[in-house]
């Protein structure tokens, strides 16, 4: 499956981490830097591509089991290094990953237990205080956004094509569902959940702010880094959200209200009914 | 509710054959079973009719409340042969949001663990985005509540545990596997179709056994129990398990120890069961 | 599939309700409430086979002709099952519904393994 290498997450890690201060990482694919967020500290996460990993279904910018290891113990020194201070460092996810890695060696080493290290460590930084963050510039797929995004307190997209989130590829599942790709789309139309458009997948409630950004680079240019303009709208919105977190009350609860996500909050009400009547 | 017969479920009965509710059952001390948002209540996936799916009533989810060993207990299993054991929005909401409530159980102060019992593909595709916002719920849900009581997964039948529910099973305190159970990220087609025959033959089942299978997991210290697949074996083993309490150290971190042994892995030289097992076990303490 | 909405008379009979099968490859699920005053047998039907309702009514037909069925709500979730199995699923799921089966006082609905 050849498909091209996004350059997206690196653009805006390497826009957004300008003032900030690079860490080191054991692998290449995943780039750690710390700096501000308005007043607060701040560590910003990317899987990215590196054509010279040592796994070689880990090339293209997936989450693979050195990238958990990378991701999960970035997170849990920022976890250990905060245990004791008022102020948790935020973490902002930058998401642009095809997928998990798919391989032999990857099942037989237990990558299951590596993308579970990084939920665990994503999942417990939030749940001790930290604001978790996610900024979808490109593909969120799968396993891979579970890993790398899933767990953050809000998820924020770019509003262009590049974004795209969704449980499997679509070539795959059209083959899988013995669909045609145009087939799927039409289908997807009457269930969201299906759809591979940004706009359905925000009718699910689970996109907290789409980001507009200027004209010039919301069209699919994929070479063009992201400008000063799109830069600062993009810091300002995680500001934003960074403040709005820390002033509420935390947890995915919020993920709830989707036009097209009903039944999973009608699921909750009737448990809670009912668990309180079996007690 | 309505009163029904026992089913004829012995210690000798296989786990593995029997339904998501029996084994749910088969679990719980005998009396205590309370389901939750049982088939009655009629909450059927809303997504599956319009595709031109049958559903099922209880969208191939099982959800109770009871006891273990006298504790206070929340048992989920997910049935496999509905739909390939897939999650989709309400199956997904049911784990989730039964995770959620024990979560609050044990902030009021009454003590509950969870037992999770997994035979699944991981996401419905025909729910696609919705079953995985529900796994990525369950799973922030699992690290919550495991800091509180244990959270024991179970994994057997003949689906095996998939995709983000893999992810899912990890997260847990504890993992049990029968001996035909198959733990994995990613199924064997997907891989195949993904990376190529080469990389992965989705027909060879002995290869997939051996590199995923319960023996395999256990030889590779990734479940904490093998259990030979008999209602009485495996509910020995959940006994154990809870009374275990929480683990100082939780599977998901445990692993990491690995990382050097896994930088170390020879690229030249095949990915073999026993090669794997060589790996992992380097970085064991024992 | 195919969704169809089946009457036949039936006569009036305490009746709990029950749950048998799964919507499995070759299987179906088949679920009984009381229908209280009613003197019909209510069946709704999902099946994943189509132009089956002949069949369907046949079958049921059938069983009609064999024992006294009692009035009800029947749904039933078809995941292209056999005759046979269809067969099964109902006399089972009419036995559980009519309290034929011990009793164990637990709060459950349960199903007969075959």
């Amino acid at each position: 499956m050849s498909t091209l290498i996004s350059p997206k997450g690196l653009q805006w890690f390497a826009a957004l981490t300008k003032q900030c201060q690079s860490i080191s990482t054991p692998i290449d694919s995943v780039r750690i830097a710390d700096g501000e967020l308005g007043a607060h500290s701040c560590r910003f996460l990317l899987v990215t591509a590196n054509p010279q990993a040592h796994f070689p279904r880990a090339r293209r910018g997936e989450v693979g089991l050195q990238e958990g290891i990378a991701l999960a113990e970035a997170i849990n020194d920022v976890i250990e290094q905060d245990a004791h201070s008022d102020s948790k460092r935020t973490l902002v996810a930058i998401v642009d990953t095809p997928s998990q890695a798919y391989g032999r060696r990857e099942e037989a080493m237990g990558i299951h237990q590596a993308l579970a290290a990084s939920v665990s460590a994503y999942a417990r930084a939030r749940q001790a205080g930290h604001p978790v963050i996610a900024l979808l510039v490109g593909k969120a797929m799968s396993g891979a956004f579970l890993a790398h995004g899933y767990q953050a307190d809000r998820i924020l997209t770019l509003a262009n094509d590049a974004v795209m989130v969704h449980a499997m590829g679509k070539a795959a599942a059209a083959r899988i569902t013995m669909r045609t790709e145009d087939e799927l789309d039409v289908l997807a139309q009457s269930v969201p959940p299906m759809a591979y458009d940004l706009k359905s997948y925000a009718s699910l409630g689970l996109v907290d702010t789409m980001l507009e950004l200027s004209p010039a680079s919301s069209d699919s240019d994929v070479n063009e880094a992201p400008g000063e303009l799109d830069t600062s709208l993009v810091e300002q919105a995680l500001r934003t959200t960074q403040a709005d977190i820390l002033k509420q009350p935390r947890g995915l609860s919020r993920r709830l209200h989707g036009q097209n996500r009903q039944a999973s909050l009608r699921v909750r009400q009737m448990l809670a009914e009912q668990w309180n009547a079996g007690a | 509710m309505s009163t029904q017969m026992q089913p004829q479920t012995t210690a000798a009965t296989g786990f593995t054959d029997l339904s998501a509710r029996d084994r749910v059952r088969s679990l719980l001390d005998p009396g205590t079973m309370h389901e939750l948002l049982t088939p009655f209540d009629r909450l059927t996936s809303p997504w599956l009719e319009k595709q031109g799916v049958v559903p099922q009533f209880d969208d191939g989810v099982v959800i109770a409340r009871g006891k273990i060993n006298g504790q206070n207990t929340l048992v989920a299993a997910i049935e496999g042969s509905f739909q390939g054991g897939s999650l989709g929005e309400v199956g997904g909401a049911k784990i989730a949001g039964a995770l959620e409530l024990a979560i609050e159980e044990n902030r009021n102060g009454n003590p509950t663990s969870a037992v999770l019992v997994l035979e699944t593909g991981g996401v419905r595709l025909q729910e696609a985005n919705l079953g995985l916002a529900a796994i990525a719920d369950i799973q922030s849900a699992i690290v919550e509540l495991r800091a509180m009581q244990p959270v024991v997964a179970v994994i057997t039948g003949p689906v095996g545990c998939f995709g983000g529910m893999s992810i899912s099973a990890g997260l847990c305190s504890y993992l049990i596997m029968t001996r035909e159970g198959r733990l994995g990220l990613n199924g064997p087609q997907v891989i195949e179709q993904e990376a190529g025959v080469n990389e992965y033959d989705s027909r060879d089942r002995g290869l997939i056994w051996g590199l995923t299978g319960g023996e395999q997991r256990f030889q590779c210290g990734l479940i904490d129990q093998l259990v030979s697949g008999s209602v009485g074996d495996t509910r020995s083993a959940v006994v154990q398990c809870l009374a275990s309490g929480v683990p100082a150290v939780h599977p998901s971190e445990a692993w990491l120890q690995h990382k050097d042994a896994l930088q170390a892995i020879d690229m030249d030289q095949p990915m073999t069961p026993s090669y794997a097992r060589q790996i992992l076990q380097q970085g064991d303490d024992q | 599939m195919e969704t169809l909405h089946i009457q036949l008379p039936a006569t009036p009979q305490p009746l709990q309700r029950a749950l048998v099968g799964q919507v499995g490859s070759g299987d179906l699920e088949v679920m009984i409430e009381p229908n209280p005053g009613s003197d019909t047998l209510d069946i709704h039907i999902q099946t994943s086979v189509s132009g089956a309702e002949v069949r369907w009514r046949q079958l049921l037909q059938q069983i009609a002709n064999t024992r006294s069925l009692p009035a009800m709500r029947m749904d039933i979730h078809d995941f292209a099952a056999t005759p046979g199995v269809v067969r099964l699923r109902l006399e089972q799921a009419i036995e559980q519904a009519s309290g034929q089966q011990h009793h164990s006082g637990q709060q459950h609905h349960s199903e007969q393994e075959q």
